[in-house]
């Protein structure tokens, strides 16, 4: 029987998937059976999708200006990149 | 101290991004042959990406330039060198994390690298808000807000914890894209990262919890 601690240690692979079925259907019974396991996997599977879903925020003006200039000078000084 | 040194041709999986439009491995190809239009669209359909990053990690509007800067300056000196066995972005982030984290180490040179500080890996503190959230909690907030709120949450991890979960988890890079950007082991960027995540989920869970369930209700 898979304490919380275990399937805390395992909980990375679990939510990413990258687990081999057997120990897959394990973890998969611990949640089913113990709510705290299974509440922490899903708030952990809710809190990685709400970072996912944001958008970069656009450049400040004057920082994205300041980049321009910059990228313009090196390719006028080295010109074209090349091979 | 560990030193960062970028390995141009580390990345082994080779793809390509095509959506809406953008043809990465088409317009980095191009910006190979000598055009400067194609490289200036990469650098637009990035610049965005990169500054979060960036910013994310040094935690500082002026380094986060600097490091936007950079990262694009070396892209385009070292343009030649990327033969595409990886997404181009890969190669970005890769060349935007080994700056910030100069950054980071410059300016905290009289303390302990961030980076190479032990990383406590008990897991008896991690878990101690176990509630369930309410139904899609992030709705009830601006999307500003929501972006401020989750910008409070990282800034809050340790730069150790932070940097693998902007990189595995942000930016999507794998374990071992991760591990190698940070010269760390694969075994260091799990234990990071379960930290990361375990410690962002309680962050979130304090804001998002469902209204009138108490911490360990399920106990």
């Amino acid at each position: 029987m898979l304490t919380c601690k275990q399937f805390l240690q395992e909980l990375n692979d679990y939510l990413d998937e990258t687990l081999d079925p057997q120990t897959r259907a394990e973890l998969q019974k611990h949640v089913n059976e113990c709510p705290n396991c299974w509440v922490v996997c899903d708030t952990t599977q809710k809190t990685l999708k709400v970072f996912k879903g944001m958008d970069p925020k656009p450049i400040p003006d004057d920082i994205h200006t300041r980049l321009w200039d910059a990228l313009e000078r090196k390719m006028r000084d080295k010109g074209p990149a090349s091979c | 101290m560990t030193l960062l040194l970028i390995d141009w041709n580390y990345f082994s999986v080779s793809t390509s991004t095509v959506a809406s439009g953008f043809d990465e491995s088409a317009l980095v190809a191009r910006a190979q042959a000598g055009d400067m239009a194609a490289f200036s669209e990469l650098v637009q359909h990035y610049d965005r990406r990169v500054f979060r990053m960036a910013k994310q990690i040094t935690q500082n509007d002026d380094d986060a330039e600097d490091v936007l800067q950079e990262t694009f300056l070396k892209a385009y000196t070292h343009l030649g060198d990327f033969h595409g066995n990886s997404k181009f972005y890969t190669w970005l982030v890769r060349i935007a994390v080994n700056e910030a984290l100069m950054k980071l180490r410059k300016r905290r040179s009289d303390r302990t690298v961030p980076l190479d500080e032990p990383i406590d890996t008990g897991e008896d503190e991690v878990v101690r808000e176990i509630a369930v959230w309410d139904q899609n909690p992030e709705d009830s907030y601006s999307r500003e807000e929501l972006a401020e709120l989750l910008d409070q949450a990282i800034q809050s991890l340790k730069p150790a914890y932070r940097t693998v979960f902007i990189l595995r988890d942000i930016e999507e890079m794998s374990i071992e894209e991760t591990a190698a950007a940070l010269g760390l082991s694969i075994s260091a960027v799990k234990s990071r990262l379960l930290r990361a995540r375990l410690q962002l989920r309680e962050k979130l869970t304090r804001q998002f919890k469902r209204k009138g369930d108490d911490a360990f209700a399920y106990l």
